[in-house]
């Protein structure tokens, strides 16, 4: 080997290696598919949850099913107002609709999980009560009593 | 050497490429946010059976009311009610309540016996409302956690699902909620 560079002794530096920086940013992007998830539905109102402290983890998130709860954000508000809107999936929806979206649920899950299912409530902090009532109602007309209130982390200050 | 003759294949433009993947997942995932505060909501019930409910004694009863103007209300068995509570003592004033065991006359008897009455408006905002009942929440998770290390020695998420209903069993978790006040309607 050192025949070789004896006859072609560069005087200018090697150029910098961008071979592995494809690896770099592959390594970036399995980080964040593993770190996110996909968007199941197109999130069609605001939420800013409030910050709570006494988080629990949904433990089977396939039998999870969500509903928003938020003034419609920017692009709606000019056809919907700003007044807060229950969404289920992908449509805004009355909360009287809770009950038909339970019975769709219940069609993809297995009969023997039923009373796992559970429901993740994804409120703007803004929302009047007598809204979330309304939906809380529906939910136990509807026999999904299972409930998550989302919340973002507080830290805990003594 | 022969195969000198093949160029090299350019690299550099893969880091574009996987930069572009990298982009496409950026925008169109979210970080998780599947944590939250969990309740069992009542079974429903049809209006018509409405048995009268079982009679309490009121020093085993803690109020806890949010106005329309989310202000917190807190009546603590037969102490006096105090108006503009503050939520972030609600905490240590439910443990007061509920770990009584007797101590004070005006409050709960023992734990078995406590309930906590949650009310709110409908004109109650969510930010409110779910502050408080996180407070409540708090307050009977320090309490398990405390009995469990008392007993067991470990945190109350270590324990076995058995372990757990034990402690329940001792300080059961009685929250329940009044139908909604309507602010507005009353007048």
């Amino acid at each position: 080997m050192s025949k070789f560079k004896k006859g072609k002794k560069s005087k200018e530096l090697p150029p910098i290696s961008t071979a592995s920086l494809p690896d770099i940013v592959f390594m970036l992007l399995c980080f964040f598919m593993v770190v996110t998830k996909m968007r199941e539905a197109d999130i069609k109102v605001r939420t800013k949850v409030p910050q709570i402290t006494e988080l629990r983890k949904i433990e089977n998130k396939s039998l999870n099913s969500f509903i928003f709860i938020g003034p419609p954000s920017n692009q709606y508000q000019a056809q919907l107002g700003s007044a807060p809107r229950v969404q289920l999936n992908d449509a805004f929806a009355k909360p009287s609709d809770i009950m038909a979206f339970a019975t769709q649920r219940r069609t993809d899950v297995p009969p023997g999980q039923h009373n796992e299912m559970t429901v993740s409530m994804k409120v703007d902090g803004e929302v009047k009560m007598g809204l979330v009532t309304e939906v809380k109602t529906e939910l136990r007309k509807a026999n999904m009593r299972r409930v998550f209130y989302l919340g973002n982390r507080r830290s805990t200050k003594k | 050497m022969a195969d000198r003759k093949i160029p090299e294949i350019n690299a550099g433009s893969m880091a574009d490429i996987a930069f572009l993947l990298l982009v496409f997942f950026l925008v169109t995932t979210t970080i998780q946010t599947d944590a939250g505060l969990y309740q069992l909501l009542p079974q429903w019930v049809e209006e018509e059976s409405t048995a009268e409910p079982p009679k309490k004694n009121k020093k085993n009863v803690m109020q806890v009311k949010i106005t329309a103007s989310d202000q917190v209300i807190v009546e603590a068995g037969k102490q006096p009610a105090q108006i503009n509570f503050d939520v972030l003592s609600l905490k240590d004033r439910t443990i007061e309540f509920l770990t009584n065991n007797g101590k004070t006359e005006d409050l709960s008897e023992k734990p078995t016996m406590a309930v906590i009455v949650l009310q709110n408006d409908n004109g109650t905002s969510y930010d409110k409302y779910l502050s408080v009942l996180n407070e409540l929440n708090a307050a009977y998770n320090t309490i398990w956690n405390q009995a469990s290390k008392d007993k067991f020695a470990v945190a109350y998420d270590a324990l076995t699902k058995e372990q757990q209903e034990e402690i329940k069993m001792k300080y059961p978790k009685f929250l329940s909620e009044a139908d909604a006040t309507d602010f507005d309607k009353k007048k």
